[in-house]
């Protein structure tokens, strides 16, 4: 089985079987999401909310969804956490090594085609929902890809959950060529409508603007809410509330020796 | 004579069943946390306010505490349309037994009335968890915490909704010492000292129990505790949010309080 590549389906039928007698599986993290992107005059901007549930629990107060493809192309994820951790992260080696082979930078429409082979191969199995941006030299691109690997080629894209609340923010704010600085509070408003509407998303809005100078990946671009109320009675434990069972010293002066040398310069 | 044996285990494939019940349910879960505390001579009753449905959020601002009288409450989480019927229905029979006996009725007797208004839909149960929480005769706290289908029970302290998980073992761990046994009783965990000799020879042996429950702790720690557990729920539970209504209920009569969560 060692070297074929792809996933190991060997214990399907045992499973199958298993959930025929009432056994129950393992739930996966989903990032219940709010991500969106949008082009602008002179690049792309993309955005996420930071909430990854599992069920009705939040699993992850300030995950990033915004996954690095390569130096000019970014991708946001919604959907299975490991599946759209996993599947970004495949694609960015490809695309590595495929720098490394022609020696020229990666164009957005290879990651999206890779992205929608490898994903409709699964036929929707790889339950990965992506907002695919970047600039290369034919300019800005952005794409929704879906799990079962169609893709969209669209001026703004919105996915996840909270997609609908996020669409209809850019339906009544989207113009052409904005400038970077409206194009970013449109894609954060777009976030923050997810973030409040929306209880698959929560927590903080992350940014990443792309343009042909470079990357600017603002993580927690805003910081929506803090704790509403500290405790006024706290519960403090006294010292000694644990009691020590063992004590050991250990002498590291008899394990490592110190050997005299030159100080470390310092600019003054 | 071949006798027919199963050679493999039959598995059937997937979505291949035979479908047997509508896919309609006429239950839904609207989510929210209530959790009451019973002091020696207080209530605290405390709800989330937002309702929601799936991922949608129906309302931030929906009370799900009736308020029958000065001295009783109920609060309920689950489906809102239950939750609502059910409250109409205890607020009628309050009124009934206004008029019939010329007061107001009590917490314990509000307690078997929510039980057999409960039990009474045995099988086709109104969707909803229900605390009922006040003074008793004796003016002290009073918590009754219910299954869907009214077995109910007298605590020092209850929870019930989508953040249950969340709080119950914080008031546990709070309240209540894990075991007489395992670890000693903390001070103030019991209203009474512990060797008080006198009337409650004849009380119940359930009573003594309860009155170990009973937490001592001051009102305002007590408030605290609730307040912090339900910042808490409000960060981890999706369900839980928005703002949090709080009850005092003390011989002098109801004080609310109301509490900011967060909104996401």
């Amino acid at each position: 089985m060692a070297g074929q590549g792809g996933f190991a389906f060997d214990l399907c039928k045992r499973n199958e079987f298993l959930e025929a007698k009432g056994a129950k599986h393992p739930g996966f993290t989903k990032t219940g999401t709010t991500i969106a992107g949008i082009i602008y005059k002179d690049g792309v901007v993309l955005g996420a909310d930071t909430r990854s549930t599992a069920g009705t629990t939040v699993a992850d107060k300030n995950c990033e969804k915004i996954h690095y493809i390569a130096p000019n192309i970014y991708c946001c994820g919604a959907g299975t956490a490991a599946d759209t951790e996993n599947v970004t992260g495949m694609v960015a080696s490809q695309l590595e090594l495929h720098r490394y082979a022609t020696g020229t930078q990666s164009r957005v429409v290879t990651a999206m085609t890779l992205l929608k082979s490898h994903l409709f191969r699964y036929q929707g199995h790889v339950s990965a929902a992506l907002v695919l941006g970047g600039v290369d030299f034919r300019g800005p691109h952005l794409f929704t890809v879906y799990p079962h690997g169609s893709t969209d080629s669209l001026p703004y894209c919105t996915m996840g959950s909270g997609s609908l609340n996020a669409m209809a923010v850019f339906e009544a704010g989207y113009k052409d060529d904005l400038t970077k600085e409206e194009a970013m509070e449109l894609v954060a408003r777009a976030i923050r409508s997810g973030v409040f509407n929306d209880l698959g998303s929560g927590s903080n809005v992350d940014l990443c603007v792309i343009t042909k100078e470079g990357v600017e990946y603002k993580r927690n671009y805003e910081l929506l809410q803090g704790k509403t109320y500290q405790r006024q009675f706290p519960q403090r434990f006294a010292a000694g509330s644990v009691p020590v069972v063992r004590e050991r010293v250990y002498d590291i002066r008899r394990a490592v020796t110190v050997t005299e040398g030159e100080p470390m310069e310092m600019e003054s | 004579m071949a006798a027919a044996l199963p050679v493999r285990a039959q598995v059937p494939a997937a979505g291949a069943e035979v479908r047997q019940h509508a896919t309609w349910s006429p239950y839904d879960d609207n989510g929210g946390t209530v959790v009451a505390v019973a002091g020696d001579d207080y209530c605290v009753v405390a709800a989330s306010t937002r309702m929601s449905t799936g991922y949608s959020i129906l309302t931030r601002d929906k009370t799900k505490i009736l308020r029958l009288n000065p001295k009783c409450v109920v609060a309920s989480a689950g489906m809102q349309a239950d939750m609502e019927t059910l409250h109409k229905m205890l607020h009628m029979h309050h009124v009934k037994y206004h008029f019939n006996h010329r007061k107001p009725m009590s917490c314990p007797a509000t307690a078997q009335l929510l039980s057999n208004t409960l039990y009474y839909k045995r099988f086709f149960p109104y969707y909803t968890f229900n605390l009922c929480a006040g003074l008793d005769e004796e003016g002290r706290g009073a918590v009754y915490t219910y299954d869907a289908i009214g077995s109910y029970e007298r605590v020092g302290y209850g929870c019930q909704g989508s953040g249950k998980e969340l709080i119950q073992p914080v008031l546990d761990n709070q309240l209540k010492a894990a075991s007489p046994l395992v670890l000693p009783q903390q001070q103030w965990l019991s209203s009474l000292p512990l060797g008080r000799p006198c009337s409650h020879q004849q009380t119940s042996p359930a009573l003594t129990n309860l009155q170990q429950w009973l937490s001592s702790l001051p009102l305002e720690q007590a408030v605290d505790l609730v307040k912090g557990a339900f910042v808490s729920a409000g960060e981890r539970d999706i369900y839980t949010g928005d703002d949090v209504e709080i009850l005092v209920i003390t011989k002098e009569g109801v004080r609310t309080d109301r509490l900011e969560l967060k909104r996401d």
